[in-house]
Parts: structure tokens; C-alpha cells; sequence
């Protein structure tokens, strides 16, 4: 009686244990952060770019237009490369581009604009980075499609071609 | 009267200084309850990420505006979702993970009852 209780406790903890590890090791377990689990963007105050003067986000987002916000710095070097396709968007009407340069030094951020164009339309400034937290962001590059003050859609990492048409055809 | 006025004041700044304390060991709490969702395996606390760094001085902002650590927790929670808390919330995904240790307990507790107590009788 004993051994035949011991042996079939032993059975089901086992099985309890392998189910655990199937399941668990089956599981992804890498965070993916594609789903927006926030979709109003946040409101924040904070300093522009050019002339270190507050602003609020009421101030800079409309309801009926489309902005892309870019998260940079001049030391992220998929920022360079993603560039050129801000400068694509640039060429579009009916979006505006903002830019949020974080946790970066003015004059270096001068210099990369200088180098590779400005297309923003409005830049402000993330010294500590709260602000990309507040936009549940994770680091650079990363860019925020925003339609009605909604986000609609957030890109983690560099922008390339098929985001550039997805997008395109996101603000027709 | 003087006197009274020094001692007063001095005890106003250690009491300053308790609540300072506060503040930082609860800010200490909190970030080691964050994952550091860039670098896996970190705790916000632990890393030096340019992430973690603003995590901890947005928890700090947030403490000193007179957030409790559990609205801190929910504003994060609704930014990066339950995955960047340490500690599970219950639900139906993490019930089992809950409940494993408690059925654990039972499950041994009733063990130890038929081999030993009610053997005896």
C-alpha cells in the first residue's frame, strides 16, 4: 500500500513537472512588444529642440491629422540609416513629422541634422528619457504612427521600405 | 526660546531626512520589482541600461509627485503590459503558478498525515 502510494505520487509530480517544462519551454519567452497595449498617447509637457521653450502634447498633436513621431539621437546608429526614409516622409503631405531626440547632446544632435537633413517638423527634447517611457517606448530608433491622438501604429527598430509603403497607404 | 527654535528646526530636517529615506528605499523596492524588459534577466534595479536609467528616474518622479507604489505599478503596466512586473498579478494564465505551492503544501501535509499520524492509530 505504502510503495504503491509513494510510486504513483512520484508518477503524478513527475507528470506535473513535465507538463510545467512542455509548456514553459515551448513558450516563447521573449517579450514581443508589437501589440500597442496603450493607445491614447500620453500627455506630457516638454522642451523643443531649437529654443528650449515648454511645450504641452495638447499643444502639438491635432485630432484630424497624421504625425509620425521619431524617437532618435545622434549616437543610435540605426538612426542614420533609417533617415533617409524620414526624409521620404517628408515629401508627403497630410503627415507631419515629430521628432523626440533622446537623451542626447544639443550639439551633437545639430551636428547629425546638419549632416543628413532636418526632416522634422517639430523636435523636442528627452534629456532623462522619461518621456519615451511615458510613451512606452523602448529605446532607439522608434516611431509612432498617431492618427486622432491615438497611436495606430508603433515601429520598434529602424524603418525600411515595406514600413514606408505600409505606412503610405496607412494615412491615404 | 531660542533653544526651542534650534531644536525645532533640526528636528524638522532629520524628520526630512526619514521621509527622504522613505522615498528611497520604497524607489529601491519598486525598480527591483521592474523588469528590465531590454535586457532579460535584469531587474531594473540591476541594469545600467539606458532604459533601466530612465525607469529609475521616472519611479523617482513619480514617487516624489506622491504616487503609491501600486498606482506606479498599474502606469507601467498599462505602457508595457504585465510582463514587466516581477511578480505575477493572478489571473487566468498565472492561476497554476499560484496555486502550485499551496497544493504542494496540502498534498505533503496529507502525506505526513497517513504515514505517520494515522499509522499510529
Amino acid at each position: 500500500m505504502k510503495v504503491k502510494f509513494l510510486t504513483s505520487f512520484i508518477f503524478l509530480v513527475s507528470i506535473c513537472i513535465f507538463l510545467i517544462f512542455y509548456k514553459g519551454l515551448n513558450k516563447s519567452n521573449i517579450y514581443s512588444p508589437d501589440n500597442i497595449i496603450e493607445k491614447k498617447i500620453p500627455s506630457f509637457s516638454v522642451k523643443q529642440f531649437y529654443n528650449n521653450i515648454k511645450i504641452t502634447s495638447e499643444e502639438i498633436f491635432d485630432d484630424e491629422k497624421f504625425y509620425l513621431m521619431n524617437i532618435w539621437a545622434s549616437w543610435c546608429v540605426p538612426c542614420r540609416e533609417e533617415h533617409r526614409f524620414l526624409l521620404k516622409f517628408k515629401k508627403l503631405d497630410r503627415l507631419e513629422i515629430i521628432g523626440l531626440n533622446y537623451k542626447d547632446k544639443n550639439k551633437n544632435a545639430k551636428t547629425f541634422l546638419n549632416e543628413l537633413k532636418d526632416p522634422y517638423d517639430l523636435i523636442i527634447v528627452d534629456d532623462d528619457g522619461t518621456i519615451a517611457i511615458e510613451w512606452g517606448a523602448y529605446g532607439v530608433p522608434e516611431t509612432f504612427l498617431i492618427y486622432d491622438k491615438k497611436i495606430i501604429k508603433k515601429i520598434i527598430g529602424p524603418l525600411n521600405d515595406d514600413l514606408f509603403f505600409e505606412i503610405k497607404d496607412l494615412i491615404k | 526660546m531660542k533653544l526651542l527654535r534650534i531644536v525645532l528646526v533640526i528636528l524638522l530636517i532629520l524628520n526630512f531626512n526619514v521621509l527622504k529615506a522613505e522615498n528611497k528605499n520604497l524607489e529601491i523596492e519598486i525598480t527591483k520589482n521592474l523588469r528590465c524588459l531590454i535586457c532579460q534577466g535584469q531587474s531594473v534595479y540591476d541594469s545600467d541600461s539606458e532604459f533601466a536609467n530612465s525607469l529609475k528616474i521616472l519611479v523617482k518622479q513619480k514617487l516624489d509627485d506622491g504616487y503609491e507604489e501600486k498606482e506606479i505599478y498599474n502606469f507601467l503596466k498599462k505602457k508595457y503590459g504585465e510582463w514587466i512586473l516581477y511578480e505575477p498579478r493572478f489571473n487566468k494564465n498565472t492561476y497554476f503558478l499560484w496555486l502550485l505551492p499551496i497544493l504542494m503544501f496540502v498534498a505533503g501535509g496529507a502525506i505526513i498525515l497517513k504515514l505517520f499520524i494515522l499509522k499510529k492509530n
